[in-house]
């Protein structure tokens, strides 16, 4: 298989489209627009279907429609976008509707600036929509993650009947990287017998909807999306490991800051300092069985992210009291250089 | 023994939720009425708001949705679009479609979005308690208005199809009335013809119906019908707004 150099935010449209997505609803916001612009362009042509919405909201409640009348859709934007589109993804979720929401985030709060950030890790793994419901996030660290997770996206999205959010930032999709179209796999699923489609008088209505004004039937509702949530839980957690073993300290990043703490991680192994790494690739289910792999000989860990410390909160889940934690952050839209983190990690292990 | 009249199969059995005198009955039959005469409840697709007609998917007879409040246009231009042969419509009041969601109602005239709205014109907010709606008149009170409706604090009572059909995707804007056997029937012609235009793929259709309050008005079901005749329907003028035969305005 040949190797096509992509931009980021392509790779997330070309991914959709291979995995059977024909319906993209969306609004211009940077730094995601070259989504919308690829949709736009490339989806008449699978005969498919872009429709520029009037806002965020419009966009989301779009691919309400659609994903009820039983396609594969998605719809991307950016941080204050996705803020907007929380109301929609909430009743999604109730609906158990299966779609794709891409955020390329931005800095914040409010208009923030352009530069990658990953300060919506709350707004993505813990929703800002109301109610008990859950999102997959997935957050790919490369160009390949991107395809791949965005092919897989569709699949899991279908199996589970829940909307998946793939975290991204700036970087990921601005930047060029040679990427695989391989084929995927793909997970046996069942048809959507659920979907309004119109009865052709051949069946029962179906109807989609989210209002349960019996409290006892609301209840069981929410136990029943709850046992879902733990099944994807048990059974969707991805991460990655890198040089545990031997580490006398761990750190934990995702995404963009994970690129540069494994070559911040490379450089301190020739200096002689053993450093390891956790990167989850889900966020939502948080992989927090990896830290049961960190030895008892670390003396600390380390949570590097570009925001003021969000994923922090899982990792002292995961962490239980075991370690130190340190946190390094960059909420401004840089990201940190590998000698900054090496720096930091060197003047940790000398305390 | 011969039949003379069915209770159309565009409805489900369920008992309506609304109260006495409640005009929402009419309007659910007479547009499931006019969808079962056409022959497309198996392509019908109708989309409940959030107000009072919030379970209007639980009456009529075909696929249906909830909407989150206002966005009922939105989430029907994502049905079409996946299933353009079906008959979409959105079922919305005031506060839904010419509050919360006049984004969603003006952007999916604008698209020429091949859907149907029923609006239902009460002047007020019905479900979460008689509150002032954006159709409420000048001098009525609702329980956010206790003095009344005034212009310089609250504006003036906005007029949907007037703006809509200013829209050039509208294809079909008609305002109604229920509040005479004679208007029920020119009603259902109404819906009938919007119904047919988004048939013929001509653009965006809406229908606006006056409808009454007695509950939040504080009127028996009699006296608001000769309210709605003798308030509403001078302001908010019958007639058609929009068509491929251009406007009849009453009045």
């Amino acid at each position: 298989m040949t190797k096509i150099l992509m931009k980021g935010n392509e790779a997330f449209g070309a991914a959709a489209i291979k995995a059977g997505c024909r319906y993209f609803f969306g609004y211009p916001i940077t730094p995601q627009n070259e989504i919308p612009e690829y949709m736009s362009r490339e989806l008449p042509k699978v005969g498919g279907c872009f429709l520029q919405a009037e806002s965020e909201i419009a966009a989301i409640n779009m691919v309400y429609g659609a994903a009820g009348a039983g396609a594969r859709v998605m719809t991307s934007s950016s941080s204050p976008g996705i803020a907007l589109k929380q109301e929609g993804i909430s009743y999604i979720a109730a609906c158990e509707l299966p779609c794709v929401i891409v955020n390329v985030s931005r800095g914040g709060p409010g208009l923030g600036g352009i530069q990658p950030s990953q300060s919506d890790y709350f707004q993505n793994t813990r929703g800002g929509g109301n109610g008990d419901y859950r999102t997959i996030v997935y957050a790919p660290a490369n160009l390949q993650e991107v395809v791949d997770m965005t092919g897989d996206a569709f699949d899991v999205a279908d199996q589970y009947r829940i909307p998946v959010i793939i975290s991204a930032d700036g970087m990921i999709g601005q930047m060029m990287e040679p990427v695989e179209f391989s084929e995927r796999k793909g997970r046996p699923l069942s048809p959507k017998n659920w979907a309004v489609t119109g009865t052709e008088e051949k069946r029962a209505p179906n109807s989609i909807n989210s209002l349960y004004i019996v409290h006892e039937e609301l209840e069981k509702h929410n136990w029943r999306l709850d046992s879902k949530h733990k099944a994807i839980e048990k059974n969707e957690v991805q991460y990655e490991t890198y040089q545990l073993q031997d580490a006398e300290l761990v750190v934990v990043a995702y995404g963009t800051t994970s690129r540069v703490v494994r070559s911040a991680v490379m450089d301190l192994r020739k200096e002689g300092i053993n450093i390891g790494l956790i990167r989850p690739k889900t966020l939502w289910p948080f992989p927090y069985k990896a830290f049961d792999e960190i030895s008892e000989k670390v003396k600390g860990i380390l949570t590097v992210e570009m925001s003021t410390g969000q994923m922090i909160d899982d990792v002292r889940i995961a962490n239980n009291g075991r370690f130190p934690i340190h946190f390094m952050g960059s909420p401004g839209g840089s990201i940190p250089a590998a000698e900054v983190i090496s720096e930091r990690i060197k003047s940790i292990i000398r305390e | 023994m011969n039949i003379v009249f069915e209770k159309t199969k565009g409805l489900t059995d369920k008992t309506f939720h609304y109260c006495p005198g409640c005009t929402h009955g009419i309007i659910h039959r007479i547009t499931m009425e006019a969808i079962e005469e056409l022959g497309l409840l198996g392509k019908a697709v109708g989309i409940a708001p959030v107000g009072c007609a919030v379970f209007a998917y639980e009456y009529f007879n075909c696929d249906s949705y909830e909407a989150a409040h206002g966005r009922a246009p939105a989430v029907a231009t994502g049905i079409k679009r996946v299933h353009p042969d079906c008959l979409v419509f959105t079922y919305q009041g005031d506060g839904d479609l010419a509050a919360i969601g006049t984004g969603e109602i003006v952007q999916a005239a604008h698209r020429g979005e091949k859907i149907t709205a029923i609006f239902v014109n009460n002047a007020i907010y019905g479900m979460t308690g008689g509150q002032m709606a954006p159709t409420t008149l000048i001098g009525q009170k609702a329980t956010t208005a206790p003095y009344g409706r005034d212009e310089n604090h609250a504006g003036k009572p906005i007029m949907m199809s007037e703006m809509i059909a200013t829209i050039p995707g509208a294809a079909y804007i008609e305002r109604v009335a229920v509040n005479t056997p004679a208007n029920i029937r020119k009603a259902k012609k109404a819906i009938k013809k919007a119904f047919e235009i988004q048939r013929e793929g001509k653009g965006f259709t809406m229908v606006e119906v006056l409808s009454t309050c007695p509950t939040n008005w504080g009127m028996t079901p009699e006296d608001a019908l000769k309210w709605l005749e003798e308030n509403m329907m001078p302001y908010y003028k019958l007639g058609i707004y929009k068509s491929s035969e251009g406007s009849v305005i009453n009045g």
